[in-house]
């Protein structure tokens, strides 16, 4: 039993408030300095690209965003459905507070892409199976957006929301998978390969560092809507005034 | 043997919500009338607005004609559960005791008896003035009628979660249009090919797998969406 502890724990606003209180400027500091080291080793240390020269350096920042864009996804799936099984409050106010952020990295990473699109492709827009399928990604997260703000009553948006980020989240494979396929038939040739070439370590690691400085930055950013949304859904509880006296 | 009666039971009640279904719909025709409608002025508004020309309205067909299909049976998702959500049928559906599930499920199927059966059968009619040959006619009806059955089961849960919300129309097309890629991916591919010739084979077993998985998930999470929006 103890070992569930602390799950139980979680369940708890006042136990999970005071967490994200403890931890948000730990996140918040990590994800700074990594920022700034992994910055100066993609934009400085890393030797350019032979064959994109400077451009490839769009990877520091796109990469992380669109693996992060789809694993706040899968994270908002995670804690919707725990709401929904253990009809835990916490993790239905979690899940509300991952939907902006997946959002906008989401449109950061189609941004990025685009951008880099740019000198790669010689257009800001072509139907690439990944950015046709973030696309799509960014698609869901607004309907998702759009129930939970459309129901009124908080407790049936927050169920009917749920469910939909459960649908949608076994629905992401199916679409990724469509959509390679769609693009395989309709492209002949593409212009350029972005598959897995081995990467140099120099390059490597800024990327990797750039990542868990991005996922750190979104467990901040997390925590800090997350401990808002729970002023918000317990204003009227006791323990939010021993908290802010 | 508990079990076995449950489930005859379960049945049985799903029968009688379809042949209700089925009885409403012959009394008020204007709803299976209304989609279909809709989609061959959809139809009619591409030669208008791209070309006169019937080959290269023959290249466009297969768009044309799936995203009329989609845009249409969103029209009729809305008339899903909207009526007997606010006249407390699905309320007394849920307090019966039987399945909610197989209710829905069996409200899904005669849904789709009503809109993208028809819609599938008379796609010829809208297929035949974009220049699509009468040899490819079997083609097109099968995959419309593939996919849109898979459509009303995953419409079924958008229908189902907007049950709670105002305005529940554009939220239901922006909840489903991005679950409805894969089928419509799919599902233009099988027309495409039908059109071009080709063997549809390969995207019909794709629209088939969705539309599998559709009727093994969507009813359960759409007796889900209900029960949420009718607390």
């Amino acid at each position: 039993m103890a070992t569930w502890t602390w799950f139980h724990r979680l369940a708890s606003p006042p136990h999970v408030y005071a967490f994200a209180r403890r931890w948000t400027p730990w996140f918040g500091g990590f994800a700074a300095l990594a920022m700034c080291a992994a910055l100066f080793g993609g934009l400085v240390l890393a030797p350019a690209d032979y064959q994109q020269k400077d451009a490839f350096r769009m990877v520091y920042v796109h990469a992380p965003t669109a693996w992060l864009s789809l694993m706040i996804y899968t994270t908002m799936a995670v804690a919707a459905a725990v709401g929904l099984i253990w009809r835990m409050k916490v993790a239905h106010a979690a899940a509300a507070a991952c939907a902006p952020v997946g959002a906008w990295f989401t449109v950061a990473a189609l941004g990025t892409g685009m951008l880099w699109g740019k000198p790669m492709w010689g257009a800001y827009w072509v139907w690439d199976p990944r950015l046709t399928a973030e696309l799509v990604l960014l698609f869901l997260y607004f309907g998702y957006m759009g129930l939970r703000a459309g129901i009124e009553d908080p407790v049936k948006a927050d169920k009917a929301s749920a469910v939909l980020a459960v649908v949608g989240v076994i629905n992401v494979p199916i679409i990724k998978f469509s959509v390679e396929w769609w693009n395989s038939l309709h492209q002949v040739a593409t212009v350029m390969q972005m598959g897995k070439p081995k990467m140099d370590f120099d390059m490597l690691w800024p990327l990797l560092l750039m990542f868990l400085a991005f996922a750190s930055y979104f467990i901040t950013v997390l925590l800090i809507r997350l401990r808002a949304e729970l002023l918000r859904r317990e204003r009227n509880a006791s323990w939010i005034r021993e908290v802010l006296a | 043997m508990k079990t076995l009666v449950t489930r005859s039971t379960a049945l049985a009640a799903a029968r009688l919500v379809a042949v209700r279904d089925l009885r409403l719909a012959f009394h008020k025709p204007s709803q299976v009338i209304q989609p279909l409608m809709f989609f061959m002025i959809v139809a009619t508004l591409f030669p208008l607005t791209l070309t006169p020309e019937m080959s290269r309205l023959r290249d466009a067909a297969p768009g044309v004609l799936w995203i009329g299909a989609l845009l249409s049976s969103l029209l009729a998702l809305e008339f899903l559960f909207r009526d007997d959500a606010v006249d407390g049928t699905l309320e007394q559906f849920a307090l019966s005791g039987q399945s909610l599930t197989w209710m829905l499920f069996a409200k899904t199927c005669t849904h789709w008896m009503l809109t993208g059966l028809p819609l599938a059968l008379s796609a010829p009619i809208a297929a035949a003035a974009l220049g699509v040959s009468a040899g490819a006619m079997g083609g097109v009806v099968a995959s419309l009628a593939l996919g849109s059955f898979a459509m009303s089961l995953v419409g079924a849960i958008g229908a189902g979660l907007t049950l709670g919300a105002r305005r529940g129309g554009v939220l239901l097309s922006l909840l489903t249009l991005p679950l409805a890629v894969p089928i419509l991916i799919f599902g233009a591919r099988a027309t495409q090919l039908a059109i071009s010739g080709g063997d549809i084979a390969p995207p019909m077993y794709l629209l088939g797998a969705i539309a599998v998985l559709g009727l093994t998930l969507a009813p359960l999470a759409a007796a889900a969406a209900v029960r949420i929006g009718l607390e």
